[in-house]
């Protein structure tokens, strides 16, 4: 049944959502990364939450106007309208009081979703809702999808593609420099709000699939996923956008393939299934791999310090550094270096010594920046360089009286 | 309308709503002042799964377990955020994102795949609860006030969300001076000794306790709204922490009743309609009033001195 | 010429951790891969005013987070007078950088100095005249009594760090800790801090402060420790504080110009 679904073999409607879902994620993978890497991923949720007031108005109009109120371009026009008023009032929030953006976003998807609330129930209440079927807009509805409602989100998914490739630069500058970019001549304000436009542009063409409250999830789970596989921005937003479109495609197919699975959730939780696996497993930025090098890490300082004390011949407080020395042969239980340890000890002192040369000297600035207490210096200067340091230092002082 | 009928129909579901606005407006204040204002929004998605595995886990539409469950449900998703955002290095605000869409997703597809057609629980009561239905049935009129009889049968939502209330203020109260230490400046706090970890934790855990109790009551768009718009307005009209929370617990109070009114009797002053969602009108007056006060407020606009960094 | 050889740096008098009111040993912080602070020991000494120092990004910060406990270490120990810090809490006053906190907190000038007296008040103590009176002393002290019932925010920069320096000097504290006090504030404001810590001095509580201005250190600190992620030389300034060590700490970073108007204060 699966493997149907994934060859798209499930039926025309099972196809268009396949086809619709893949599209939609690829777009709000994409656009979303912007967002993400301009620190400001719930701004989406705000705006796909004020959509809601924007879907009512646009069918009580439509219905007044003697259309049919289920117009899949009249309520996605409305939708765009009060969204990007959403978004207005946030901005000028944020610019205008002395509200962070967080209380901003916050204020405004809670009072424009209560708003659509209320109209919500105005139109249920009039009767003309022939139970107009937008709380399907909440969640995503895909069973009764046609074909003019996937040609939409093909084309609005494609329309938005285009234009990300089009502004991606002033986005990515804005996105890493913000003042950078203005002392470019990049209009910082302008290309956020094209930004905003596009995440707009997302959250409408996702509301029939997944639904305002969902939408958010595919412009920010999946450029999070992908930032744990690269530092390249440009990577990034490529990686993001295969992310949302495979786990829309899996989302879609594994929802047509059972029943009574909902196409949007689904599509959130196989996204979130990527990014657990990322969180876990990416080889720089995953968990597993952190906590092996943060273990590492914490064992070499301990060592190097408790060399460095036993050269000195000072007292080692901390009972871990001790441990840690005992299990490499460096020293006795209580403390007492063994040969190799002493033999360690020396070179680490000498070592130190001659960081210190180096460090103090001009001539070395650049290899000075690598140090960090650990690197072995034979990793950064050449043999001749070690042994004109060693001249420097000399032989070893007597005692002075 | 008449005493008695008001005190049938519209008392408990005001003091309901008044009570479930003034608890998530308390914590709200701190919330806000500390950049965490979307905590609330992340812990009112997250309340739904936990209310379905609570009912999975009894297999009845009971109270307590429900209850408990979408307390669990929020101090997990707390917990999640935090751990990703340290663990992965992902800024807070994505965090958050990840964890409640996908947890809400979760609460979707459990609440699809679960039989649940006998019960009251779908999607969209938990969205915009049922504030209009909390009536009071055994009261015949203002004496019943004082009728331990007809008080039993007050709805079980009042009680509950008046106990919250009195837990959250009571917190509030208890621990104000830490709580606005650590707020104001966190370094400072932790050398005179205040374990500031576990005081954000419990506050956040008072959040979450006031955002399930009026959850239970109101839906998760009044928690939303009320965490954030009342303490938000009432920046605006002070410098002083103390009298911004009184401000804050006034724009609760008129936006819960304000909502409530209007929401019953303004279609029927329009012309006849039925009336329309409380809770949604009560952030839409939530939603009115910080406008006002953006606009006007003698306090709106940023002080401070520009930072050097 | 200094004999440079002890890779911990010049000591010129450790008395170990004893009593001293600041000690830490084998001190080691980092943030990711890169330690900020490597194994540095100090032994601060009582009753002198000790100047941190050394480049920016070189610990200076951290060293005094961690010895607070406000950073996790790596590993290390630190003391306070003698004990560990957490039973030594009421001792330590602290400073943070000014930059650190939102100044558009709805508070007053007033409230932030009572937030030093907060140990003493508890959890629901009521705030008395004798308070009160007490944090206006402290506000005195800096020259900001005029300013008490201010918002925070409508303060300037030196301002601000002024009514820090008061918080601080309201915890009647032993052991005061600064982080750049005199960074990006005026003047008055400069010379109102150095009157105040060198009365402190003189009532013989112990002053450490982390410091940017090399210019200064002979006039306003008696100790220094330099500091470049590992401990470079501690001690009086006449000892510790040459061109020599300068030049270990700061490397390839201070330029030969600014040595060269170094070694002249130095004389």
């Amino acid at each position: 049944m699966l493997w149907d679904a994934l060859a798209l073999q499930l039926g025309y409607n099972a196809t268009l959502v396949a086809i619709g879902s893949t599209l939609l994620g690829v777009a709000a993978g994409i656009t979303g990364t912007f967002l993400f890497l301009r620190k400001r991923a719930l701004v989406s949720d705000a705006v796909s939450h004020a959509t809601l007031p924007g879907v009512c108005l646009a069918f009580l109009a439509l219905v007044v106007l003697g259309g049919d109120g289920r117009n899949l371009i009249g309520l996605l026009a409305g939708s765009a309208v009060s969204a990007w008023l959403g978004l207005l009032c946030m901005n000028w929030l944020t610019h205008n009081t002395r509200l962070a953006e967080d209380a901003a976003i916050g204020a405004v998807l809670s009072v424009f979703f209560g708003f659509g609330i209320v109209l919500l129930t105005i139109i249920q209440s009039l009767g003309v809702g022939r139970q107009a079927g937008l709380e399907g807009f909440l969640l995503g509805t895909t069973a009764g999808m046609l074909r003019l409602d996937a040609l939409i989100i093909a084309i609005g998914g494609a329309a938005t593609l285009i234009l990300v490739t089009i502004i991606r630069r002033p986005m990515m500058m804005v996105a890493f420099d913000p003042e950078y970019a203005a002392a470019r001549g990049v209009a910082v304000n302008r290309t956020d709000l094209a930004m905003m436009g596009l995440v707009m542009a997302v959250t409408v063409i996702g509301l029939k699939i997944v639904g305002l409250i969902l939408i958010v999830a595919l412009l920010i789970i999946p450029p999070v996923t992908a930032r744990f596989w690269s530092e390249r921005s440009d990577l990034v937003v490529l990686l993001a956008g295969m992310a949302g479109g495979l786990a829309g495609y899996l989302g879609a197919a594994i929802s047509a393939s059972t029943p009574d699975l909902p196409t949007g959730p689904i599509i959130v939780l196989v996204s979130f299934g990527f990014f657990a696996l990322s969180l876990l497993l990416a080889p720089a930025r995953g968990v597993l791999a952190a906590v092996l090098r943060h273990v590492q890490f914490q064992r070499r300082i301990h060592i190097r310090q408790g060399l460095l004390a036993l050269a000195q011949g000072q007292m080692i407080y901390e009972p871990l550094t001790l441990r840690l020395l005992h299990r490499a042969g460096l020293a006795r239980a209580d403390g007492v270096a063994t040969d190799a340890g002493r033999a360690r000890a020396a070179k680490a002192l000498r070592d130190e010594k001659r960081w210190e040369i180096v460090r103090a000297d001009l001539t070395h600035e650049a290899t000075a920046a690598l140090y960090d207490g650990l690197r072995d210096i034979e990793t950064v200067l050449t043999k001749d360089q070690i042994e004109e340091i060693d001249l420097r230092i000399g032989g070893p002082h007597g005692i002075q009286p | 309308m008449n005493g008695e009928e008001f005190v049938t129909l519209s008392l408990t579901p005001l003091l309901i709503g008044t009570f479930s606005a003034i608890a998530c407006a308390l914590p709200g204040n701190f919330l806000v002042l500390r950049k965490q204002a979307l905590i609330g929004d992340a812990i009112s998605h997250v309340v739904l799964p936990g209310i379905v595995v609570g009912f999975l886990l009894t297999g009845a539409i009971s109270t307590w377990p429900m209850m408990l469950g979408a307390a669990g449900a929020a101090i997990v998703s707390v917990v999640m955020i935090e751990a990703i955002r340290r663990l992965g290095k992902i800024e807070p605000g994505a965090a958050m994102g990840v964890v409640f869409t996908s947890m809400f997703a979760a609460g979707v597809l459990l609440l699809e795949q679960t039989d649940t057609s006998t019960v009251h629980l779908d999607v969209e009561h938990a969205l915009y609860g049922n504030l209009e239905s909390l009536i009071w049935l055994d009261a015949t009129g203002w004496q019943s006030v004082l009728d331990p009889q007809a008080l039993a049968g007050l709805p079980p939502e009042l009680p509950r969300i008046a106990i919250t209330l009195l837990g959250v203020a009571l917190f509030t109260w208890i621990f104000w001076r830490p709580l606005k230490i650590s707020t104001f400046d966190e370094g400072f706090a932790r050398t005179i000794g205040i374990r500031t970890g576990r005081l954000g934790l419990a506050l956040v855990i008072a959040a979450a306790i006031a955002a399930v109790a009026a959850f239970d009551a109101v839906g998760s768009i009044i928690v939303i709204a009320m965490f954030i718009c009342p303490p938000a307005a009432a920046r605006m009209m002070t410098n002083r922490l103390e009298t911004q929370v009184v401000w804050s617990v006034f724009f609760a109070t008129v936006s819960a009743v304000l909502g409530y009114v209007l929401a019953g009797y303004g279609p029927l002053w329009l012309g006849g309609l039925d009336a329309v969602s409380a809770a949604g009108m009560i952030a839409t007056v939530s939603g009115l009033i910080l406008m006002i006060c953006a606009i006007f407020g003698p306090c709106r606009t940023r002080s401070g001195a520009p930072n050097s960094n | 010429m200094l004999d440079l050889v002890s890779s911990q740096g010049i000591t010129v008098e450790d008395r170990g951790p004893g009593d001293s009111p600041l000690a830490v040993r084998g001190l080691t912080v980092s943030y990711g891969q890169k330690p900020a602070v490597f194994s540095v020991d100090m032994t601060v000494q009582p009753g002198a005013m000790t100047a941190i120092i050394g480049p920016n990004g070189a610990g200076k910060s951290t060293l005094l987070k961690a010895a607070l406990g406000i950073v996790k270490p790596l590993s290390g120990l630190v003391t306070v007078y003698g004990r560990p810090l957490e039973q030594q809490r009421t001792r330590i006053a602290y400073v943070p950088q000014r930059a650190s906190v939102d100044w558009d907190f709805p508070t007053r000038v007033i409230d932030v100095v009572l937030m030093g007296l907060s140990r003493e008040l508890g959890l629901l103590g009521r705030v008395r005249a004798r308070h009160k009176a007490h944090a206006m002393d402290c506000l005195h002290r800096v020259g900001m009594r005029d300013f008490a019932d201010r918002q925070i925010g409508q303060l300037s920069g030196g301002q601000q760090q002024r009514v820090f320096l008061a918080r601080a000097l309201a915890q009647e504290a032993d052991l005061y800790l600064l982080d750049e006090p005199f960074a990006g504030v005026d003047a008055t404001t400069e010379k109102a801090i150095i009157d105040v810590l060198k009365s402190l001095k003189s009532s013989g509580k112990t002053v450490v402060v982390v410091h940017h201005d090399l210019a200064t250190v002979t006039e306003y600190f008696d100790h220094v420790f330099l500091i470049n992620t590992r401990k470079v030389a501690e001690g009086p300034v006449a000892e510790a504080f040459t061109a020599e060590t300068l030049q270990s700490t700061y490397g390839g970073r201070l330029a030969t110009a600014q040595i060269d108007q170094i070694s002249r204060v130095l004389g």
